[in-house]
């Protein structure tokens, strides 16, 4: 591992953490469209700091639909993160205290460029740097959409259509297997089904169900 | 926006990373719940697309958000940066309200 290897990798890093502050932005605004306040907002992406169910429950709150459902397509959305932990678990070294900050800290994007890196002492730095960095950036952006989205009214600047945009982005690198694109599908349609007969929010939990095409093992269901 | 549900997402969202991190450590779950909880996202996040594009409430309606949003898939299918597919998808919804009024 070189030296220009590290610096390689701390760049890549804060660069990502950089873009993330950007879209961070976009979830200020849409947070303060929903119904939050600046607070809340703020709170939100400090405590929470996990995107995709940060935007899922701003956008089922913004329907109207009840905190529970809110919080439950929020969680789901938030289990995976469970999975990250498992794969960085072993690659961090530390005692408790580190391991309960490295935990606040793994997210898609430190995990994934972690596990990028092939050295050991490379996959730390890059978990660590792309973790803090992203931290930074996203309440940052946070705060900066939040203070915007308080002047201005959403739906002429088509922010409206931000929201599901934001998720089209989010949805893309989901949709590389044919299991990925099959439990997408599943889960579109079972939403567009219930959303005229169950209450505000549910429909995106029972979408959930899209996810049941992982039973099946790798040989019969090629990716 | 409640307090009470940020900072219940905030507990759960702390409660999911702590248990893969530090409790469940360096032991191995279950292949299939694996595969499944992968998916979490494709099929939760293809819902949230559809929710958000096409219903207001529980009403179905086709809008200007639709064509905002078609931008989009373009724009991500061609791997456009995030920030870009965004402002492409914002840009054209309030172009099209802007000349119907």
């Amino acid at each position: 591992m070189s030296s220009g290897e590290v610096r390689g990798v701390l760049t890549t890093c804060i660069t990502l953490g950089l873009a993330v502050g950007v879209f961070a932005i976009s979830f200020g605004v849409a947070a303060i469209a929903a119904g939050a306040s600046v607070a809340q907002t703020c709170v939100m992406s400090l405590l929470v700091f996990t995107g995709a169910s940060q935007f899922s429950a701003v956008s089922v709150v913004r329907d109207g639909g009840s905190v529970g459902s809110a919080l439950g397509g929020a969680l789901l959305l938030a289990a995976r993160n469970a999975v990250f932990g498992l794969t960085m678990s072993p690659r961090i070294k530390g005692r408790l205290g580190t391991r309960l900050v490295a935990a606040q800290l793994t997210i898609d994007e430190s995990t994934a460029m972690a596990t990028a890196q092939t050295d050991p002492r490379l996959q730390r730095i890059a978990f660590w740097t792309t973790g803090a960095s992203i931290y930074v950036f996203w309440n940052i952006g946070t705060l900066i959409g939040a203070l915007v989205g308080d002047s201005i009214d959403p739906t002429t600047f088509g922010l409206d259509a931000a929201l599901p945009a934001a998720f089209v982005a989010m949805l893309f690198p989901h949709l590389r297997t044919r299991r990925g694109r099959r439990a997408a599908f599943i889960g579109a349609a079972l939403c567009a089904a219930t959303i005229p007969v169950l209450p505000i929010g549910v429909p995106i939990l029972c979408a959930s169900l899209g996810i049941l095409v992982g039973l099946r093992p790798d040989a019969r269901v090629p990716a | 926006m409640t307090w009470g549900l940020v900072l219940g997402l905030a507990a759960g969202a702390y409660l999911f990373k702590v248990v893969g991190m530090v409790v469940i450590g360096d032991r191995a779950i279950p292949p299939a719940l694996d595969r499944c909880l992968a998916l979490v996202p494709a099929a939760l996040i293809a819902a949230i697309v559809v929710k958000d594009t096409f219903s207001i409430g529980q009403h179905m309606q086709v809008d200007a958000r639709l064509a905002g949003v078609a931008a989009a898939v373009i724009a991500a299918w061609r791997k456009a940066p995030v920030v870009v597919v965004i402002l492409t998808a914002a840009a054209v919804t309030a172009l099209i309200r802007a000349i119907h009024g």
